[in-house]
């Protein structure tokens, strides 16, 4: 019988109501009194030097309010980088200068150069057209190996080059040598991670409040992680102290990581509330959002898997050029790096691998981390590589991968990750028992009889999630804490508010964190109610990204709670006439062992209240407690899916017919909520496989820059998906036993796509070994034509 | 300006618009009945979906001086009387038919359309209808499902998991 409530039931969601209603509170609902529209006036070529730029004219319209360029934030910070990544021979990343407003150079379509505030949005942006602008041209800088090119145009003047660091991680050279030097065999991939755009389906806004009286800035933002900004923004742009800056965000419509970095619209936003004091509010464009959130991916790599005569993996050397875009985002150094890197050995018992990553500056928008972040690219060159060999070696692709499955655990990897736990044979059991793979045959008989090419595709996956512990990130260049943070009030009356520093955008925490507390504690997941996104009333936190809410920030949530259950047990304790270590607590009741004494939840919470009968000489009253939790070790959700396309050879249209995800996610909350999450996943790593790409143009034009060019996938372009996630190896240094889902299905989707791509391609006929994503009908059709 | 007069969610309202005002923006500036959302600048997204006089509009594409005299439903005015979920709400909860909510009003608005036009539909007639509803979150799967039980059909094909 599946529970009905707490950890394990199906819980339906509480938010859901004000959504469905129109009621939800997204930032762009929010409109303060005598609030300015900023309108940003926007390069609309890649590179160039601002050779004049007059405001007369513009300030002159109507309801312009005033007109800002970069000259009025010269003494201000500019937006930083929150991870300082060390190069191969031990010298720190080039970091170049990221201004609010454009300085002298213009670096992407998109980037801003001036700011229109106005009492309309209508009129700033009226105003922003009468702005005069002249931009001298600069070679546009697109393509990252002519970007390395000594002779090459530089994107920062003032840098050495366009290369931003030059990474080397693993094995050292002489392991990965004998490595490849004693292979029988060696197989070889050279291929491309597209440039993605995250689209989360609300664009961004900022709104700025300065209170005269209290000198308190406030900024209302679409943020994964309202903390973070306050700290980047407050100590290293603005200058303000976090007791004078308060960031909330609200209902946030989607993140997928574009929503994780501090943007410099909300620190003009911020500054300029301050300097008009009034509030300004800008809200983003679709087309704006394309030339402004942070993009993803945009790697191109050349992998070389060693084998030896068993066709056992023996080495793994991986080289990649990874795209920075203009400017270092708040987290894009370390995207390439430690969060791909680090999970090249996969589910895979390799014992030498080196991963090399060059980091390019290019005049388009800055690449940062999108749902997966370095894990995708890892996954995707590892699983590809690993099929094309088992298609030279004339071996079954599953019989491969299982025979090189890492199987003892704890595991060390060479590329500095201990796996904690995991059963990757037994998701690839999983899968097959879903996915009929006996059926295929017979099912790619009748697909040939009306002229289709049918295909099947494997892959596994594995995925760090919850990225720790602070003191190792640190070493690595982290700039942060990467620990979560609760506070748990409890009520006289018994009910309690849970303060987190994660952030919820979608991911259901005010349905999922109370199941945790209700199964604690014994009592109804409606007397707890879940806060979050307002740096004013919740304890300093890291927001929600990397697959980390539950297992970071839930675990927090735990160890407070356990607080709070320990000094609850004291009180009862005192209550009951009994000693501490004789008190159970069980469905919300306080009783003494071995005797009918007891005393309940709510009894015990008025106490601290109230405290007339109260050990005050040992406890204080109150029940009131908070914890930080900080992870030992990441946690390694892993699993194994499976695609089934159709291809049809004459026009290269790709129809996924059956896609099936195996996971192990160790332990379940809300097992609803985890089949959505892997569901979105999936649907944006089959986007990725067969209709997503930014597309730029010789000249740094963004040509996929609408909805009209940037294929989202819709509908009808997705099957109906199979999941399971009943394999569970639960994470062993977190006190639930979670691991993090929110990432498995957009890592683990796109190889089995191309891999079944090429499966059906082979199998027509077609000597395919590879495609670049995504797979659209011109390019399987040319792939086929030759 | 020109005044438009309208009835939204059962009461007439009139305003103050430009000529180019879309409808979108005056129900959510002009009106304050912010559930209703701008995802693009395109007609592509479909957060937008309102009902006029009875049928699915993206309400992006149409000015506020066009709906004069209209009949205007927006996500508002879609639960029950009493302020219960309709079925086609409570189906989207029961099968977790959304994440982060911003596409939510659009797609319950184009799915009631929908159901008004096809009490029944198909699988991929729904999949089909949805062409101009774009979600970022939830992969459709559970949307799908979500409007097969609204519309009292079994969801257990569509529950392959
Ligand atoms: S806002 Fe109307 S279709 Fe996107
Ligand atoms: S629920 Fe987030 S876009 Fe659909």
């Amino acid at each position: 019988m599946p529970k009905d409530h707490g950890i394990g039931a199906s819980t339906k969601r509480r938010e859901d109501v004000r959504f469905l209603t129109g009621t939800g509170n997204y930032t762009d609902d929010i409109n303060l009194a005598g609030q300015a529209y900023v309108h940003f006036l926007r390069s609309d070529v890649a590179h160039g030097r601002i050779k004049r730029l007059d405001t007369s004219v513009a300030a002159d319209m109507p309801g312009v309010v005033q007109i800002f360029n970069g000259a009025d934030f010269e003494g201000v910070g500019g937006i930083p980088c929150g991870w300082q990544v060390t190069d191969r021979h031990g010298n720190p990343m080039q970091e170049p200068a990221h201004p609010v407003l454009a300085q002298g150079k213009v670096r992407h379509v998109g980037d801003a150069i001036a700011a229109v505030v106005a009492e309309s949005a209508a009129q700033a942006r009226n105003a922003a057209e009468a702005i005069e602008l002249e931009i001298e041209d600069l070679p546009a800088v697109v393509d990252m190996a002519a970007a390395l090119a000594d002779d090459a145009p530089k994107v920062h003047d003032d840098l050495d080059s366009n290369l931003c660091y030059d990474w080397t991680f693993g094995s050292d050279d002489d392991a990965i040598k004998a490595a490849f030097d004693a292979a029988d065999h060696v197989t070889t991939l050279d291929l491309v991670n597209q440039r993605l755009v995250a689209n989360p389906m609300e664009p961004r806004v900022a709104v700025g409040d300065f209170n005269r009286a209290s000198g308190e800035s406030t900024l209302y933002t679409t943020s994964q992680n309202p903390h973070v900004i306050r700290l980047l923004m407050g100590a290293f742009v603005l200058g303000i102290p976090e007791h004078k800056l308060r960031v909330i965000a609200p209902d946030v419509g989607g993140g997928f990581g574009s929503k994780i970095f501090h943007y410099a619209e909300e620190a003009f936003c911020t500054f300029a509330a301050k300097a008009l004091k009034r509030p300004v509010k800008w809200t983003a464009s679709r087309s704006e959002a394309f030339v402004t959130d942070a993009h993803g991916r945009d790697h191109v790599t050349t992998i070389e898997l060693a084998l030896d005569a068993d066709n056992n993996f023996t080495g793994l050397r991986t080289r990649t050029m990874a795209n920075m875009g203009a400017y270092l985002s708040t987290f894009a150094p370390s995207v390439p790096t430690y969060l791909h890197g680090t999970l090249m050995a996969g589910n895979y018992k390799t014992p030498a691998i080196q991963v090399n990553v060059k980091a390019v500056f290019t005049t388009t928008v800055p690449v940062d981390a999108y749902r997966g972040a370095g894990r995708p690219e890892a996954t995707y060159q590892l699983e590809r590589v690993i099929d094309k060999a088992a298609r030279e070696r004339g071996l079954d692709p599953v019989a491969l991968r299982r025979q090189n499955f890492i199987s003892e655990f704890p595991y060390e990897t060479p590329v500095a990750v201990a796996y904690d736990t995991g059963d990757y044979t037994a998701t690839m059991d999983k899968l097959l028992e879903m996915v009929d793979r006996d059926g295929f045959e017979a099912r790619a008989a009748e697909s040939a009889k009306a002229g289709k090419l049918r295909g099947f595709g494997v892959n596994c996956y594995i995925e760090a999630c919850g990225i720790a512990p602070s003191a190792l990130v640190g070493q690595l260049g982290a700039r942060a804490g990467l620990y979560e943070s609760a506070t748990v009030r409890v009520n006289a009356t018994g009910g309690l508010v849970v303060m987190t520093g994660s952030h919820s955008h979608g991911q259901g925490h005010e349905t999922a964190f109370p199941q945790v507390i209700a199964e604690m504690i014994g009592i109804d997941a409606d007397m707890v109610e879940i806060v979050h996104g307002d740096t004013a009333n919740t304890p300093m936190g890291m927001g929600t990204y990397g697959s980390r809410s539950l297992a970071v920030g839930g675990s927090a949530m735990v160890r407070a709670t356990e607080k709070i259950i320990a000094k609850a047990k004291k009180i009862a304790a005192h209550l009951l006439e009994a000693s501490e270590g004789d008190i159970d607590l069980k469905d919300g009741q306080f009783s003494v062992a071995g005797t009918d004494k007891s005393v309940a939840w709510g009894d015990v919470t008025l106490a601290a209240y109230v405290p007339h009968n109260y050990p005050i000489e040992e406890i204080e009253p109150g029940l009131e407690e908070t914890a930080f939790y900080d992870p030992s070790n990441f946690t390694y959700p892993a699993g194994a899916y499976a695609c089934e396309v159709e291809v049809d050879p004459e026009t290269g249209r790709v129809e996924i017919c059956s896609f099936a995800a195996a996971d192990d996610f160790g332990n379940v909350v809300n097992p609803m909520i985890v089949d959505g999450q892997v569901h979105g996943g999936l649907a944006q790593g089959i986007g990725q496989a067969l209709l997503e790409g930014a597309v730029y143009d010789a000249d740094g034009q963004l040509l996929s820059a609408s909805y009209m060019d940037y294929a989202m996938p819709r509908a009808d372009d997705l099957p109906n998906f199979q999941v399971d996630h009943s394999c569970q190896t639960p994470c062993t240094h977190n006190p639930l036993g979670v691991k993090g889902c929110g990432e498995a299905g957009a890592i683990g989707s796109p190889p089995s796509v191309v891999n079944a791509v090429v499966d059906a391609l082979q199998r027509g006929g077609h000597d395919v070994t590879h495609i670049d994503m995504p797979l659209s009908p011109g390019r399987v059709w040319q792939a086929i034509n030759g | 300006m020109t005044k438009v007069t309208m009835t939204v969610n059962g009461k007439s309202v009139s305003g103050a618009v430009e000529g180019r005002t879309l409808l979108s923006d005056f129900i959510r500036e002009g009106l304050r009945l912010t559930g209703t959302h701008v995802g693009c600048d395109t007609s592509q997204c479909g957060a937008c979906v309102v009902h006029v006089d009875g049928k699915a509009v993206k309400s992006c594409t149409m000015l506020a001086a066009e709906a004069e005299g209209a009949e205007i439903k927006t996500i508002e005015g879609m639960a029950n009387p009493d302020g219960s979920l309709s079925v086609i709400q409570q189906a989207f909860q029961d099968h977790h038919g959304l994440q982060c909510g911003f596409c939510t009003p659009g797609m319950v608005m184009s799915a009631a359309a929908l159901l008004a036009e096809n009490p029944s539909p198909t699988e991929s007639e729904i999949r089909k209808y949805l062409e101009g509803n774009i979600c970022r979150c939830t992969g459709y799967h559970n949307i799908i499902k979500a409007i097969m039980a609204a519309s009292g059909q079994s969801v257990a094909d569509v529950a392959a998991e």
